[in-house]
């Protein structure tokens, strides 16, 4: 399945590539500082395209394929652009048990995506997560930093209406 | 002087309730009202009873205010900080005696609690170090820096009888004493606090509410093995506790608390932060070092052990943010006292991370041995809307399902693994007549088979296999020998993983099967799933006698399978539902049922 916005063409900044040399600079001389590199470069770009761990390989003297292989191993880094709203429902234990699951599928049937995609105009991203610590406030999703506790499925449509801008 | 405190959580529930802006609001008002010089705003860690928050206390009257919204704040500082008249109806209900306030831990969700690992929690602004030394903080680094030998802290460690929290229980202080065993030019502390399993926050809460403590003890465990660098690991999913942690050790290097020549002993120690990057498995040890040698998490066989060949190929040990929260506690009260709390091999206290269909959720310590009814019931004030308790499941996805015969059983490490679940890092989920067992096992071997690293062929391809298994049954297509199969190849990945991730990634499925299997057999025979979440397996229909036919349902539904006339009962279209059920939570007659 190919996602919508894959094919958008990278674009980079002059700013963020300055950053971006900068940061593998600092760190070049680190043992084992590549997990922390990309953390860091994920936050430049919001994503981490094959052309910034191409940069980041070469910067570090690291292979392309450790890169890629770090990349793909944890959850935390996305090769893919997220939305400007990224939405990311709770699949921890706690908020599954009080419904969770019902509230990603209310999410999709509204956007239109899947659980990963994206909507095509960007603006919202559609993820599961695991457990973002706030189990008291189950069924819990977030949107970027805002968390939504004590949802039904019948809340989704005004928690989006928030977002409409 | 100040004449009143009034403590704000800040822990994660409650900032997520919206904590921050009631602090902002109250500042402000205290403000407009001519009462800042007189009345201090502490910004604290975690209290425990997240699902009433935001949550604040006034003292010195003790009154303990639950979910404050911003508009409240005005009514409270008038009535309350300026004429001394607590607003009752705002209080935390259980603490609302006639005449006076009652005490926190007079309240049902106190009462039974001790708290060790969590003392300070609630209790000190965590981002102000002199308030934790103002509580005893690095007075234990400093006893066991002037007065102890390392051997002799090892000593006091093993005595205490503590038992690592992280989830396996094996005892600290004979990791330590394998690490100080071996000679090295570096050896390394690391501290786990990537907290993976889904459902617990105990670790999250100590960082936000407690980080010196952590500090304090990787420092004194430094000491005892003879290492001068320490690393805490935690989820970057944390962003208070990151940034909490930071600061205190920010702090702790200024205060000459860590870094060189410390309390002029010569002793040199440090930590530095290292962020998980969202990886399960990284929960286990090998796994975690080879993470933060910045590789992806494999674990790594073992022997050799980490104690001897740990990070960057040197001796390590590596200790759970709450193990490590008691040890400066166990230096100044002695072992004795903390092997006086708990059961005969189980010492001290355990924190759980109360969730699910339980009225307060939230964070609870008790001491070991207490039962999981007391849990339940007393602290967790029961089941909300009067349903019935199911299964209380310990260990996340390691672990398993207890159900109500062992509800009176002691809680310790032995007594849980022996029933087929375990401690794990102390998730404690309840689950009421609603939830379908065999729904909750693949709920956890979906997770287990997307977190398998996939370097070991039993874990990557036998939990596949597994949830494949489970989906089938699920689905409603499953037979009895489907059952068979399932136990077989749960002992086959049990017994062949690398790791303790695929070790244990049976468990949910085994203990379900053996305290449910009732329920495995309804899915496969009857075709039925008896809590009706299964959606494979269900059906809805309404009732013709009790449509009054108001056309609301076939307005709810999102697929549009309702037909009817107005004032006529309508029908389902079976083929073209997807069983959502909201035409069922839409219905005003209760004409819709779930089958």
């Amino acid at each position: 399945m190919k996602n919508k916005l894959e094919v958008v063409p990278f674009v980079d900044s002059p700013e963020q590539k300055a950053e971006l040399m900068k940061l593998i600079e600092s760190y070049k001389e680190v043992p084992g500082a590549l997990v922390q590199v990309l953390q860091k470069a994920q936050l430049i770009y919001g994503y981490l395209p094959l052309e910034v761990q191409i940069t980041i390989a070469e910067g570090l003297d690291v292979s392309l394929e450790e890169v890629y292989g770090v990349v793909t191993f944890y959850s935390f880094f996305s090769t893919v652009p997220k939305g400007k709203y990224r939405i990311s429902v709770c699949l921890g234990t706690a908020c599954y048990v009080k419904g969770s699951q019902a509230l990603l599928d209310e999410l999709e049937v509204q956007l239109g995506i899947k659980s990963g995609g994206i909507t095509p105009d960007g603006k919202f991203s559609l993820d599961a997560c695991r457990c973002v610590g706030a189990c008291g406030l189950a069924p819990v999703l977030m949107v970027n930093d805002d968390v939504y506790g004590k949802l039904l499925p019948a809340d989704i449509a005004g928690v989006l209406a928030k977002y409409a801008d | 002087m100040y004449r009143s405190h009034i403590l704000v959580c800040g822990g994660t529930g409650c900032t997520s309730s919206g904590s921050a802006k009631v602090i902002e609001a109250l500042e402000r008002e205290l403000a407009a009202q001519g009462l800042s010089e007189e009345i201090k705003v502490i910004r604290t860690g975690c209290f425990g009873l997240c699902s009433v928050g935001p949550i604040m206390i006034v003292y010195p009257d003790g009154a303990f205010y639950s979910g404050v919204q911003t508009e409240d704040i005005p009514e409270i500082v008038t009535e309350h900080l300026l004429k001394g008249r607590p607003v009752k109806r705002l209080l935390y209900q259980e603490t609302v005696a006639e005449e006076t306030i009652k005490s926190l831990d007079e309240t049902g969700f106190y009462k039974k609690q001790k708290r060790v690992a969590l003392r300070n929690c609630g209790v000190i602004n965590p981002e102000n170090i002199e308030e934790y030394i103002a509580y005893d903080g690095y007075e234990a680094l400093g006893k066991v820096l002037t007065e102890y030998t390392p051997e002799q802290v090892i000593q006091i460690i093993l005595d205490s009888g503590l038992r690592g929290r992280g989830g396996a229980g094996f005892p600290t202080g004979l990791k330590w004493k394998f690490a100080a065993a071996n000679k090295a030019d570096q050896k390394y502390v690391c501290c786990n606090a990537d907290e993976g399993d889904p459902g617990a926050f105990m670790d999250r809460s100590v960082l936000e509410g407690d980080p010196h403590a952590v500090i304090e003890a990787m420092a004194i465990a430094g000491y005892a093995i003879g290492a001068s660098q320490g690393y805490v690991y935690v989820r970057a999913e944390y962003p208070i506790a990151v940034k909490r942690l930071g600061i205190a050790i920010t702090q702790a290097r200024e205060y000459g608390l860590l870094g060189k020549n410390i309390f002029g002993t010569g002793f040199d120690f440090d930590v530095d932060i290292r962020l998980g990057a969202g990886a399960f498995v990284c929960g286990e040890e090998t796994a975690l070092m080879t993470s933060i040698e910045g590789k992806r998490g494999e674990p790594r066989p073992r022997p050799p052990f980490p104690a001897l060949k740990g990070l960057f190929g040197k001796p390590t040990i590596l200790n759970n943010v709450e193990t490590l929260a008691n040890v400066a506690q166990i230096i100044l009260k002695g072992p004795e006292w903390f092997a006086s709390m708990g059961t005969e091999k189980s010492k001290g206290t355990k924190v759980f991370a109360l969730g699910g269909k339980i009225n307060n959720t939230g964070l609870v310590e008790v001491p070991m041995g207490t039962t999981l009814r007391e849990v339940v019931e007393d602290i967790g004030g029961g089941i909300p809307n009067g349903k019935k308790f199911k299964a209380a499941q310990t260990g996340g996805p390691s672990g398993g399902c207890i159900p109500e015969k062992f509800l009176d059983v002691p809680i310790d490490f032995d007594n849980l693994t022996a029933i087929g679940a375990m401690m794990g890092s102390g998730g404690l989920i309840v689950m009421d007549e609603d939830n379908c067992m065999v729904d909750i096992a693949k709920f956890f071997l979906e997770f287990t088979v997307d977190e398998s690293c996939g370097k070991c062929t039993p874990c990557r391809i036998g939990t596949k296999r597994l949830l494949e298994l489970l989906d089938k049954i699920t689905s409603g297509n499953g037979t009895l020998e489907d059952i068979d199969k399932l136990e077989e190849l749960c002992y086959y990945i049990k017994n062949n993983s690398l790791c303790a991730l695929g070790q244990t990634a049976p468990n949910p499925v085994l203990s379900t099967l053996k305290y449910f299997r009732d329920e495995y057999v309804a899915h496969v025979v009857e075709k039925r799933c008896p809590a009706g979440v299964c959606k494979g397996l269900l059906s809805f229909e309404i009732i013709a006698d009790k449509c009054k036919g108001c056309t609301k349902c076939a307005r709810q539904c999102p697929v549009g399978a309702i037909s009817g006339t107005v004032r006529q009962p309508h029908v389902i279209d079976k083929a073209k539902c997807i069983k959502c059920g909201a035409c069922m939570d839409s219905c005003s007659f209760k004409a819709i049922v779930k089958k």
